[in-house]
């Protein structure tokens, strides 16, 4: 009956029409603008807008970047060339400061022909710092990053190579005695051996140690004054000391904070609280005005290692928050089932908790550094000379006076640079722990 | 019928201080306490040996003592014979201020940019992202200089505005001056004000938005009392819509008393607009905001305001898809879904954080320093201690003053937290 249907209604199609593409709305470019930009009037007018902010911010600052002058010697140059080649109308940027100036902007007033150093030493701490960061590199390349610290130290102040040796043997020092004596005398006698044996070590032997071994065989190389040290370089060299210097100190308080023992607890409490509550240029005030204060009656020692030491209390409280989101963020089983194995306080953390803590915690200490690297511009208030100090000297010049936007745009963009591909970086940790954790 | 004894009790050995878990904390925590009790003990002679030798004493009276110096923005009556305590009021009032503008624009624009990046729309996600990312990742110093060579080089300044052909005009009616030496605002004046004739026309160097500070405390009183009657009101149309299903209109009487009682007090004071207007070589009148001011409190916003908006984003992120699903099938319009399930939910991850975002905008508003805006940094910090000698006492004060404020608002965070804490068993 059914057969016969098809031929008895005119109307019923017997054969499939051929595909059509789909209509020009719903393809390509057009079906990307419609859904992205235009899918509502409100939505339209925002598209409108923001493409004329853009329009308006680039038509007004790119023909200034790109038509910038790059080669001239002083900034009356600078517009001595302008007013020839494009009016006196004209306004454009004048690069050539940056030609004439980077290498203050970037090492300040570090010896020219030792520029290698400085870079020579970044590349020492990248590389002790990769096994850390990166977990494909070989774990035995940890000693490099032990070792690395001391390395920088020297390439950067330079000096004497038996100042940073007779420091670091302090540490093994350390070592040996936790090693010896907590096999023999139990972990508690062991950790306060390894404690004060290198104190004992610093404070009596290094000095004379570092004495002999210079005379016996002065190996060294020209030593640099820290007041020599500006630019981005100090702002390098004040926020990774500070970071690297901070993390032993913000761990330590950050288990204080967590510990049962009330006085031990509200001391880290204290502290960590004091710090964070009182502005970063107040601290470094005080570490200009006050800290010769609080030192035995004619200690002297320059400012960058006094803010350098600041920054650090000053960073060590914020990265101990960070661990302690950290340790909080732990299973309660993981300090369980180091109990219910009978391990010590000490071996519990070092084991179990530590290393899962610290894991969690590295892209706030990541974050930390960024905040603490913006920070190291306020050094410039307690005169030392960071990027935005060199570009005040660079202004205070007869032949760049009243320069103003290229620094700053040359600034902003290393600082860019460094803190949105740190920033990137933690975000890549972030998304491998969650995709470890699921 | 042997009686049970008690187990012979060991007597206590020194050695249980150091093996024994129950003596051993104690033992610890006295040697921590020693330790400390002994850093803090080295530290003090030392500062004492150190001040004597310089020939200072530890003496708070130079608060006391007549300050001599000018501000240039008060918000509490001050001239240069008053004391330092007085100085260092002056500049804490003046970190406030900036302080509680920054807040609110920062949290304004943090919202918008937050809730613009999560957009659909590509240009405008992307737009908010590069600002996000540039006002991140720039240290904020830089800004601050950067905002105030704007406001200070670009702008004209006052003389370019007078003359037969100025160079420069007043905005929005002549009401408005943009200048390089700050913005002048037209304000409200009260000609039968309540703390004498001298609040419509302040004496010179006052920063205007004090004046009158009795009429305006009067008007936001009357304000208070209208917003909880119009409360009160909503409660009722409430509870008879819950009892009869229907809710009576309100809107006008609502509107009423939010306008009438307001309007009124306004008409008694004789509030009038002031416009700024030159006269000499500087506008007069109105309200003025230096360009300190204005620098510092546009690059704090910016600058706050994007890391807020990357809270906002988290935590409208942080909800869960299926309760805008949920709402949506229920119903429920975008907006009505965005106020009444997203943003409560998205509260309780967002509000710790903007917290302590507005903790970090209060101290980084010291960087006031780089503009010459007079905070406390300034006055207490700056100018009293180059002025008395006083390192000591003056940083202790002014770290007190940031340690207090800061510990206020987190005790204030930690009530809020706890009370919207999720309940858990």
């Amino acid at each position: 009956m059914s057969d016969t249907h098809a031929q008895t209604v005119s109307y019923v199609r017997d054969t499939m029409l051929p595909e059509t593409s789909p209509p020009s709305s719903q393809v390509g470019a057009v079906r990307w603008l419609r859904e992205n930009l235009f899918s509502s009037v409100t939505n339209a007018l925002l598209t409108l807008i923001s493409i004329y902010v853009v329009y308006y911010v680039i038509s007004h600052i790119g023909p200034w970047m790109v038509g910038g002058i790059w080669d001239a010697g002083s900034l009356a140059e600078c517009r001595e060339i302008r007013d020839a080649t494009l009016g006196t109308d004209a306004s454009v940027a004048c690069w050539a400061v940056l030609g004439d100036r980077w290498h203050q902007l970037l090492f300040g007033f570090y010896p020219s022909d030792l520029y290698w150093r400085p870079i020579l030493a970044l590349i020492v701490f990248g590389g002790g710092i990769a096994p850390i960061m990166f977990d494909k590199v070989p774990r035995k390349t940890l000693i490099l990053s032990a070792l690395a610290p001391f390395v920088c130290f020297w390439l950067l102040w330079g000096g004497s190579i038996w100042l940073p040796i007779s420091a670091a043997l302090g540490f093994v020092v350390g070592y040996i005695a936790y090693g010896l004596i907590s096999k023999s005398l139990g972990s508690l006698a062991g950790m306060i051996a390894a404690l004060v044996l290198p104190l004992i070590y610093w404070i009596m032997i290094s000095g004379p140690l570092y004495g002999a071994l210079h005379n016996a065989a002065p190996i060294g190389i020209e030593f640099v004054e820290s007041r020599a040290f500006g630019g981005f370089m100090l702002s390098v060299v004040i926020g990774l000391s500070a970071i690297v210097l901070s993390l032993p100190l913000g761990i330590l308080l950050a288990l204080a904070r967590q510990s049962d023992l009330f006085i031990i607890k509200t001391s880290a409490v204290v502290f960590i609280e004091v710090i964070r509550g009182v502005p970063l240029i107040v601290w470094l005030f005080t570490a200009q005005l006050l800290l010769n204060y609080f030192l035995p009656p004619g200690t002297n020692f320059d400012l960058t290692l006094r803010v350098i030491i600041m920054v650090t209390l000053f960073a060590s409280a914020y990265i101990a928050e960070v661990v302690r989101g950290g340790l909080a963020a732990l299973p309660k089983g993981q300090y369980e089932g180091a109990d219910s194995l009978g391990l010590s306080y000490w071996q519990a953390m070092q084991l179990i908790v530590l290393p899962q803590a610290l894991k969690i915690s590295i892209p706030g200490i990541v974050n930390t550094f960024i905040g603490l690297f913006k920070d190291t511009t306020l050094v410039v208030f307690i005169g030392l000379a960071d990027p935005i100090g060199f570009s005040n000297l660079i202004r205070a010049s007869t032949d760049w006076n009243g320069i103003y936007w290229e620094l700053f745009i040359f600034i902003g963009a290393m600082f860019f640079l460094f803190c949105f591909s740190m920033g990137r970086y933690s975000l890549y940790l972030e998304n491998k722990l969650q995709r470890e954790n699921r | 019928m042997s009686a049970m004894t008690d187990p012979p009790k060991p007597a206590f050995r020194l050695s249980q201080l150091i093996y024994d878990t129950r003596y051993r904390s104690i033992t610890i925590q006295v040697v921590a306490l020693a330790l400390i009790g002994w850093g803090i003990w080295w530290l003090v002679t030392n500062t004492i040996g150190n001040l004597a030798e310089l020939g200072k004493d530890f003496d708070f009276g130079f608060l006391g003592q007549s300050a001599g110096y000018d501000i240039n923005q008060m918000l509490i009556p001050y001239d240069n014979q008053d004391t330092h305590g007085r100085a260092a009021l002056v500049g804490i009032a003046n970190t406030l201020l900036v302080a509680v503008m920054g807040c609110i624009t920062a949290l304004v624009i943090g919202v918008l940019a937050g809730v613009a990046r999560l957009s659909k729309n590509w240009v405008v996600n992307k737009l908010m992202a590069v600002y996000v990312e540039g006002f991140r990742n720039i240290p904020l110093l830089l800004w601050i200089l950067l905002i105030h060579a704007v406001v200070s080089e670009a702008l004209p300044q006052p003389n370019a505005f007078r003359g037969a052909d100025p160079s420069a005009s007043m905005l929005l009616g002549d009401s408005v001056a943009l200048t390089g030496r700050g913005f002048y605002f037209p304000r409200i004046g009260f000609t039968n004000s309540l703390s004498g004739a001298e609040a419509v026309a302040p004496r010179e160097g006052y920063t205007a938005v004090a004046s009158g500070g009795l009429d305006w405390l009067v008007i936001l009183g009357v304000l208070a009392v209208s917003l909880v009657g119009i409360k009160l009101i909503r409660n009722r149309a409430s509870r008879i819509q819950e009892s009869s299903g229907v809710r009576p209109t309100t809107w006008y009487t609502q509107l009423g008393l939010l306008i009438i009682p307001t309007g009124i007090v306004l008409t008694v004071l004789g509030a009038t607009i002031v416009t700024p207007y030159l006269k000499g070589f500087n506008f007069t009148e109105g309200m003025f905001l230096r360009s300190a001011l204005v620098s510092l409190w546009v690059a704090l916003s910016l600058y706050t305001g994007a890391f807020i908006a990357e809270t906002v984003r988290a935590g409208i992120l942080s909800v869960s898809k299926g309760q805008a699903e949920a709402a949506a099938a229920l119903g429920m319009q975008p907006g009505r879904t965005m106020s009444l399930v997203i943003l409560p939910q998205a509260m309780r991850v967002i509000i710790p954080p903007l917290i302590s975002q507005f903790l970090n905008l209060t101290k980084n508003s010291s960087l006031a320093l780089a503009v010459g805006y007079m905070d406390v940094r300034a006055t207490l910090g700056g100018i009293t201690i180059a002025q008395t000698g006083r390192e000591l006492e003056g940083m202790l004060l002014l770290g007190a003053f940031y340690l207090t404020l800061s510990l206020v608002i987190s005790t204030a965070m930690n009530i809020y937290n706890n009370s919207t804490k999720l309940m858990e068993r």
